[in-house]
């Protein structure tokens, strides 16, 4: 389907679908709707880290001029939360709250004034409870419970998985590294922020607006806690302002504003405040890793051993997820024949941690990418061909079963090696000044949906008027990364229209058919499949009407420049719109669909649900810094970024995907940092843009982008992800670069100037963890490797292994 | 909650006017300049005037006059972006242009102005937080609270001096003008300023900052080095003013004063006499620098580790003195410390 043929749309740059709009300031965001009689809302937030309610007095609020409603946990006491296993929110604290920002009350009023008045006129007594602000705290102290399910005390989950005989591999190493890492906490950081606006009809249905990247669960979430009929409820995804995940959970005060419009009969609108912003977080985990790896004198690997212990903050929201995805993709980028993965995750008194570009892969790619590094070094291996050298081949089943498609790696080193010049570079800038390389892949979608069901991951619904227009319904959510725009393209190309003759219609619970949404990098290759079949079965309709007026054979048709003709006679033929014409005369009203499931994983054992993908991306960085002996400061001077996208849709916002990871990335590296102040009442030390210290443009360097384009079978005509990928080389090569300019290892991040001076000074000329805690596993889950003859089922316990739990299939 | 409270708002034509307003209002009032300092303070609730006497319509509080001698009047209103023009502070006082430049953002240097920089309220990151966010910490000492958060066992508030100018203009050995209703007084600008984040002026909240004096140039090269994590928004974490007078080769007047190390811009008194007397040499700047260290006590309120931020005082101090010595040398100096 891919071949090297001619697109018409796909691969160029047509002006986005909402260009015009977001440029005039014309978008509607959430918090640009106002509807008549709107109340506002404000939520009234835990100030205690953890503690009992045992009392809430509202009196005082209550006689607030202009407040119209009150709500407290009672009135919305049905948990929620994004994973079927860890539903352990609720939209108000019933009667615990767990971290500084925890909602506890909320009111509706006839402004903002008067609704942030009554909040805080909310007096809320607690009975402190002792609380904990890391992992290893969270080891140390069982009780009390944060929650009262999980593993055990306050671990959250534990993950034991072990592919192919582990000692084996270590004893065909000729030399084995271990080597700590952290990665430090940070957050998405969206220029809008969260709003949702509710109204209720007449008839009492439930219409929720919100900045929201998955209504689809948004949805569900409410029904359920609402205790209304889905179909009573309907969820509108508006533009989002930019997500990078930390709008993909239910929230709290989406609940709450539908509640408070069914109370009040009136529109309620919230927009959270930044402060609140950083409290809904849900973001990058902290993460301290453990990487034991054998490898033989060509640096090829043998065995990896990876623990990762993750600070979950006080919900489970993807947080099982985010834990296995420490350790699913190290397997895909270089051969790992034999491989073991320890995760556990701590539930601790901060704002929940989740998904964050990159989700879960970010943290041990760092691991993984430096000590790749420091093996290259010690082994006297130049960095980019010991890479080159052991390669994940294409077309191939890595040990924990995950199907590669396409792999352009090896093409994304080169490319960055050679417009870098790194062979002149490496090891030989003067002092102070240094390159890194690193290397990543990420997922084009999940294989699985968040809940177990046997249906699509997306539908698209497209319907052809007599005039020729296209409209084209998916439940897509358009959050600043161009769906819309990819949706418009794909039927464009199929149809042989222009932009401006398609309508697009996304995320609308009533209208669209349900994408899961914009999370995991699923939707161009998803929806973008969906897409191609609504389209190829509208084109196969009008193909055929056309046909038979004509007498043009159908395989002769072509669609282009908005007419169907003879591809032996382009004179001969008709306009589009004619097309559509004679298509509804011959079968009725023109209306086709199209929805896509992945396949199904390789994986059969418990925990292969998280990995799989129809396709895997692939990227590569070289970073230059500039570092001072004398201050520690980092300044990265220039970043060549190749990318394996399998086939660019739409080439400049690929590349804008490509920048905007550079330079996320370059903030979690060295600045980002959500800090806590563990002895001060757990407060996060400085929920605001100002202080939260993330890039401005003037510490962009510049970027070099080059997209490398081998089509994946399995993608929309060859398409592969590039929204989270390219974020996570660039992390690792930083570190990388700070090594060749410094020759210190700064084994943490974010990389500060204090820890570089720090390493400077240090014996090792190393900043970073020493140690890792022992934490009792539960039993090993062993799964024979593909090279060991293995099934994808683990060893043991087979029919278990083969049951429904753990998210895999049947 | 990021929302002003209400507050009546009068617009004074004069001097005169202003004074007698804010003497009628009582202490319920303030003045506001261009208010970027104090209505972020208001939203958080750290200040809740009930009325404001706005200085904008002053004339006679703007632009910038040479006086006679060679000195310069600057009026307290006049914006941070109308003085990045004056040639008398970009050409005649590169030091405490770049200091102006070096503050926030062009945005926000449109709306403030160089007397409420001068005034700025002290800084610390227990303080510049929201109503609710302070609530859960019990407040702190500097606003509806008891302790200090930062140094449990402090006295008193060790909240951070954070004006871009103040270091500079104090090494310049600037003077400042304050008229009350009933009195008016002329001081040497450092003397505004006291070790206490809560008062940390010696001034009433009825004086109104009319003059910012600077005496001639004469011989003077000064300097100005700020440590912020981004080139653009933040605020210093330390700043470095120096300025030497020099006769031919030799120092015959050294002023160095650090901001963001404390509650007041912070003179380098023994620094200082290093230098006086002799050339400027790589041994006496080293020198200095190493005793300037020493009065440099940032504390854990502000962004970065603060014992960073304390090593960081001997290479800032050390290069503004390098800058002062030749700007090709400063410039080498700061790419050294920072390549961006
Ligand atoms: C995001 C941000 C970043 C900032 N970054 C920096 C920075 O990098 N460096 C820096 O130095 N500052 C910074 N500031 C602080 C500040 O806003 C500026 O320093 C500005 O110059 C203040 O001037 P203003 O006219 O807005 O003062 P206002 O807010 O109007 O006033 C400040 C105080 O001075 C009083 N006041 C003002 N004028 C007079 C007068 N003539 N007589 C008596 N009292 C008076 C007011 O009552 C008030 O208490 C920043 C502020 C923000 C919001
Ligand atoms: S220094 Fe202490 S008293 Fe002053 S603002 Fe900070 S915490 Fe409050």
């Amino acid at each position: 389907m891919a071949g090297k043929r001619a697109f018409q749309q796909i691969g160029r740059s047509p002006r986005k679908v909402d260009g015009l709009a977001k440029c005039a300031g014309a978008t509607k965001f959430a918090d640009d709707l106002v509807l008549p009689r709107m109340l506002i809302a404000r939520l009234h937030r835990s100030s205690l880290a953890h503690g009992r309610i045992v009392s809430i007095d509202v009196s005082a609020a209550e006689k607030v001029p202009g407040v119209k409603a009150i709500l407290l946990g009672r009135d919305l006491p049905t948990p929620f939360g994004i994973l079927p296993v860890s539903e352990d929110e609720h939209a108000l604290a019933l009667d615990r709250v767990r971290f500084v920002g925890d909602p506890v009350a909320a009111v509706a009023a006839i402004d903002e004034d008067a609704a942030c008045e009554a909040a805080n006129a909310i007096r809320v007594e607690y009975e402190p409870l002792p609380a904990v602000y890391g992992p290893e705290e969270a080891l140390a102290m069982p009780e009390p419970r944060i929650h009262d399910y999980g593993e055990e005390g306050n671990i959250h989950k534990k993950v034991a998985l072990e592919f192919g005989d582990l000692e084996a591999g270590f004893q065909e190493a000729e030399e084995t590294f271990e080597d700590t890492f952290f990665f430090g906490g940070n957050t998405h950081l969206p220029m809008e922020q969260h709003a949702a606006l509710a109204a209720v009809e007449l008839d009492g249905r439930v219409t929720i607006w919100s900045s929201t990247q998955t209504p689809h669960y948004l949805h569900r979430a409410a029904a359920k806690v609402l205790g209304l009929p889905a179909s009573r409820i309907r969820v509108i995804a508006c533009p989002n302002g930019g997500g990078f995940g930390g709008k993909s959970d239910p929230f709290n005060h989406e609940i709450v504003v539908a509640k408070l419009a069914l109370a009040t009969g009136r529109p309620v609108k919230i927009t959270l405040t930044r402060e609140e912003v950083f409290y809904c977080h849900r973001g990058r985990h902290p993460v301290l890793m453990r990487v034991r790896t054998g490898v033989r004198k060509d640096g090829s690997i043998t065995a990896m051993h990876f623990k990762s212990l993750l600070d979950g903050g006080a919900y489970g929201s993807y947080g099982v997820a985010s834990t296995y995805y420490t350790g699913a993709l190290q397997t895909v980028t270089y051969r790992v024949p034999r491989y073991k993965f320890d995760g556990v995750r701590c539930f601790t008194n901060k704002p929940p941690c989740g998904p964050k570009r990159g989700h879960g892969t970010p943290q041990p790619r760092f691991a993984l990418e430096v000590q790749l590094d420091k093996i290259a070094e010690r082994l006297h291996l130049d960095p980019a061909e010991m890479r080159l050298a052991t390669l994940q081949p294409g077309n191939s089943l890595t040990a924990n079963f995950l199907r590669i498609g396409s792999m352009g790696l090896g093409e994304c080193i080169r490319r960055v090696v050679e417009g870098s010049g790194w062979k002149e570079k490496f090891r030989k800038l003067p002092r102070g000044r240094g390159v890194g390389i690193a290397c990543s892949s990420y997922i084009c979608g999940a294989g699985l949906p968040i809940y177990w069901n046997a249906m699509p991951q997306t539908g698209v619904l497209l319907k052809i008027d007599r005039g020729g227009g296209v409209c084209v319904f998916c439940g897509e959510t358009e959050i600043g990364q161009g769906s819309d725009t990819v949706l418009a393209q794909c039927i464009a190309e199929i149809l042989g229209l222009d932009l401006l003759d398609i309508r697009v219609v996304a995320g609308d619970t009533d209208l669209t058919p349900v994408d899961l949404g914009s999370y995991s990098s699923r939707v161009t290759l998803m929806m973008g499949n969906a897409a191609i079949q609504a389209a190829g079965r509208a084109k196969d309709l009008l193909a055929n009407a056309v046909s038979e007026k004509t007498g043009i054979p159908v395989s002769r048709l072509l669609f282009a420049g908005g007419r169907v003709f003879d591809g032996e006679d382009p004179s001969k033929g008709v306009s589009f719109p004619e097309a559509a014409v004679l298509a509804e005369a011959k079968c009725g009203t023109i209306a086709t669909t199209g929805s896509y499931t992945p396949p199904p994983s390789a994986g059969r054992y418990r925990g292969a649900g998280v990995g799989p993908s129809p396709a895997y991306s692939y990227s590569a960085a070289v970073v230059e810094v500039e570092a001072s002996e004398e201050t520690g400061i980092v300044v990265p001077r220039k970043v060549w970024i190749a990318h394996d996208i399998g086939q660019a849709i739409h080439r400049t916002m690929a590349i804008g995907q490509v920048e905007g990871s550079v330079y996320m990335a370059l903030g979690e590296a060295l600045m980002e940092d959500m800090a806590y102040r563990g002895s001060r009442f757990g407060v996060h030390k400085f929920p605001s843009m100002l202080e939260y210290k993330s890039p401005t443009t003037m510490e962009m360097p510049d970027v070099e982008t080059y997209l490398v384009e081998d089509p994946d079978p399995a993608g929309p005509f060859g398409a592969k992800e590039v929204g989270q990928g390219p974020l996570l080389p660039v992390i690792p090569a930083v570190a990388n670069a700070i090594h060749d300019a410094l020759r210190v290892r700064i084994d943490e991040v974010p990389i500060t100037p204090a820890k570089v001076l720090k390493a400077l000074s240090a014996k090792d000329r190393r900043f970073g963890p020493t140690s890792f805690p022992d934490i009792p596993m539960p039993p090993v889950t062993r799964v024979a490797t593909p090279a060991e003859g293995g099934t994808g089922r683990a060893l043991e316990h087979e029919t278990a292994a083969g049951g429904v739990r753990g998210g895999s299939r049947p | 909650m990021m929302r002003l409270p209400p507050f009546l708002y009068l617009a004074p034509r004069s001097v005169r006017e202003a004074l007698s307003m804010i003497a009628g209002e009582g202490p319920q009032a303030s003045f506001v300049a261009g208010g970027t300092d104090l209505y972020p303070n208001m939203k958080r609730r750290h200040q809740t005037p009930k009325t404001l006497v706005a200085l904008r319509r002053l004339r006679e509080l703007r632009g910038v006059r040479r006086l006679p001698g060679g000195g310069l009047r600057i009026g307290p209103m006049a914006t941070l972006t109308s003085l990045e023009a004056e040639a008398p502070v970009r050409r005649d006082r590169p030091a405490l242009f770049d200091a102006i430049r070096s503050i926030s953002t062009p945005i926000l240097r449109n709306m403030g102005t160089i007397g409420g920089n001068l005034l700025l309220d002290t800084r610390c990151n227990y303080y510049d937080q929201s109503y609710e966010w302070r609530r859960a910490i019990n407040f702190c000492m500097k606003c509806e609270g008891e302790t200090c958060w930062v140094a449990p066992g402090s006295e008193r508030c060790l909240a951070v001096q954070s004006s871009d100018s103040a270091p500079i203009l104090c090494a310049l050995g600037a003077r400042v003008r304050l008229k009350g209703p009933r009195s008016e007084r002329e001081i040497p600008l450092e003397d505004l300023y006291q070790e206490d984040g809560i008062r940390y002026l010696k001034k009433e909240p009825d004086e109104l900052l009319s003059d910012i004096l600077l005496p001639p140039v004469d011989g003077v090269r000064a300097s100005y080095k700020k440590l912020r994590r981004r080139e653009a928004f933040d605020f210093p974490v330390l700043g470095v003013g120096a300025a030497l007078r020099f006769e031919g080769e030799t120092v015959r007047e050294a002023r160095i004063f650090l901001g963001a190390v404390s509650s007041s811009p912070v003179r380098a008194t023994e620094a200082e006499a290093l230098l006086v007397g002799k050339a400027l040499t790589d041994e006496s700047i080293a020198a200095a620098a190493d005793r300037a260290y020493s009065v440099a006590r940032p504390l854990d309120n502000t962004d970065f580790e603060y014992a960073w931020r304390k090593k960081m005082a001997r290479v800032f101090v050390r290069d503004a003195l390098h800058a002062v010595r030749s700007p090709a040398e400063g410039r080498e100096a700061d790419r050294r410390r920072d390549p961006a």
